[in-house]
């Protein structure tokens, strides 16, 4: 059954149409990517189904619920966390109080044991526990981000270019992070992602999105495979 | 020198410093919260002192007022919580509406609001000056000098007491609690606290009821401490409770705290050694002065964030 189905959404940015009736699902259980350039609407598409802002037109199902109309904060009681474009950690805060944060919509008594399986995955962490986030560096960021999110215990985790502006050895491993958070932690995952040769490798499906629209879907490999993914994304450095 | 003058002036400067430091907070946080000037919130102290009188006024109608401490805590809570009402509800009213609107138009909502809530006043209790009995006299001589004698009054006692507490409370609740944490991650980044789960909307609401919560003490303790008050002591105040948050840095809680204590002493020191006429003016000189040398205030810090 599809955990969040997207249904002809629209979504005004300013006074720009940046979502022109986007259609598209992510399965429990999925690695989903949705790749494309600068400015093509893929990040206002991972807001919008956090609810900031809300869809103009369209409706977004989580579980089966409309959530298009819904409080950014409701939504996320729901069991979506987003780790979000620019990290957004909160600077002025400790890595400790940023996962605090992280884990606001949940019950204190999960708060240790969740705090050690983000330790786990992120050793990098626990040695800055007490660092003011602010002064971190941005793969140390980027691991925050991703940890303060699980805090929340999410059953949809999304991810919006977790390896921007990374050093390759730490995007490696972020990658990598992804898939054992998928396939141990049982998290269902909506990726976007500008360096498409990781994503595709790393995805069971993923889209491609042109201003504003969906292009191309398919499994990770056709979409890596397709002439066209490749020669606009793929072709060139990766 | 004449130490025993000297010493007279630092007391009375640190009980005003303390009354200016709780005003200050509500405006320091507020503008930490939602980047806007709260400029009704001196209105907000003097309906707090008008909810004080009038709760002790109902208390000597009802005819225990001759239990003092417990009708200085009527005072306190009573007051304390009515204007929090009327903070919450100028937050809904008058700011809320116009969240994402251009910074210019919270801020003379803000002003209207202020006019607003000072006419409501002089309207509804008069314009006339109200006199309050003193209920706590006395105190304690420090020193004798041959012509002056350092007076400790027990209200001034009171005061910085009070207020101490009430900081180092505020501070821990700031500082520790889950609150605290939703409100300097709604101060860092709204939008992300609100991806998180926390409601937004729900937070500056608390954070306007607990700087009216902080301003209704101020005005209680100046109730008591000056025995007058009239609708129109919140301008004054309110604007030097601001000069004191922007001294100290404004958004921040410390900066608020030290910036009151340094306006309540600079006013103090200037009337007593300078010209008392002209203390409102020294108060001004340094708002000036701090924002043309150092807008970020003491404590506060130039935003630098490495991103």
């Amino acid at each position: 059954m599809s955990m969040l189905k997207i249904e002809g959404v629209h979504t005004f940015y300013g006074n720009i149409e940046a979502l022109r009736g986007i259609d598209m699902e992510v399965n429990e259980g999925e690695i989903v990517t949705l790749i494309g350039a600068n400015g093509a609407g893929k990040t206002t598409l991972l807001m919008t189904c956090c609810g900031s802002p809300q869809a103009t037109k369209g409706r977004i199902l989580f579980e089966g619920q409309d959530i298009s109309r819904m409080p950014t904060h409701e939504i996320c009681h729901l069991g979506i966390q987003q780790s979000p474009e620019g990290r957004r950690i909160f600077p002025r805060m400790s890595v400790h109080e940023n996962l605090q944060m992280g884990a606001s919509t949940q019950d204190p008594k999960y708060f240790d044991d969740d705090l050690e399986m983000v330790f786990d995955l992120f050793p990098r962490l626990k040695e800055r526990i007490s660092q003011r986030a602010g002064t971190m560096s941005g793969g140390e960021q980027q691991m925050l981000a991703i940890g303060r999110a699980l805090m929340g215990r999410p059953r949809l985790l999304l991810l919006d270019e977790p390896s921007l502006g990374i050093a390759p050895l730490v995007v490696k491993q972020i990658f990598e992070t992804i898939k054992k958070i998928n396939r141990e932690k049982k998290v269902t995952v909506f990726l976007v992602e500008q360096n498409a040769f990781h994503a595709l490798k790393l995805a069971h499906r993923g889209y491609v999105m042109v201003n504003g629209n969906i292009t191309l879907s398919g499994t990770g490999a056709e979409l890596l495979a397709n002439p066209e993914v490749r020669a606009a994304y793929l072709e060139g450095g990766h | 020198m004449d130490w025993a003058y000297f010493l007279q002036q630092l007391i009375n400067g640190l009980t005003l410093g303390a009354i200016y430091g709780l005003i200050a907070i509500g405006y320091t946080m507020v503008y930490g919260i939602i980047g806007m000037i709260n400029f009704a919130h001196g209105e907000i102290y003097m309906i707090g002192a008008f909810h004080s009188l009038i709760t002790f006024l109902i208390c000597q109608a009802a005819g225990i007022s001759g239990i003092l401490p417990l009708t200085l805590l009527l005072m306190l809570f009573v007051s304390m919580i009515l204007t929090s009402i009327y903070g919450w509800g100028v937050e809904r009213v008058a700011y809320r509406p116009l969240r994402g609107s251009f910074r210019l138009a919270a801020l003379i909502s803000a002003i209207g609001m202020s006019i607003f809530l000072q006419n409501f006043v002089q309207i509804s209790q008069g314009a006339r000056v109200k006199p309050m009995q003193p209920l706590i006299e006395g105190g304690i001589t420090l020193m004798r000098s041959p012509n002056f004698d350092v007076q400790l009054s027990y209200m001034q006692i009171i005061i910085i007491l009070l207020t101490f507490v009430l900081m180092v409370v505020f501070s821990t609740l700031i500082a520790k609690t889950s609150l605290g944490r939703a409100q300097r991650a709604c101060e860092q980044d709204r939008t992300m606290a609100g991806l998180l789960g926390v409601n937004v909307d729900r937070t500056i609401s608390t954070t306007f009821v607990m700087g009216a919560a902080l301003a209704s003490v101020a005005g209680m303790m100046v109730t008591l401490y000056y025995g007058v008050i009239d609708f129109y002591i919140g301008f004054l105040a309110g604007v030097k409770a601001f000069t004191a948050a922007v001294l100290g840095g404004i958004g921040s809680l410390p900066g608020a705290m030290l910036g009151g204590l340094l306006i309540g002493l600079i006013e103090a020191f200037w009337s007593g050694y300078l010209t008392i006429e002209y203390k409102d003016v020294a108060t001004f000189g340094i708002l000036v002065l701090v924002l043309i040398f150092r807008p970020w205030g003491l404590l506060g810090k130039p935003e630098v964030e490495k991103v």
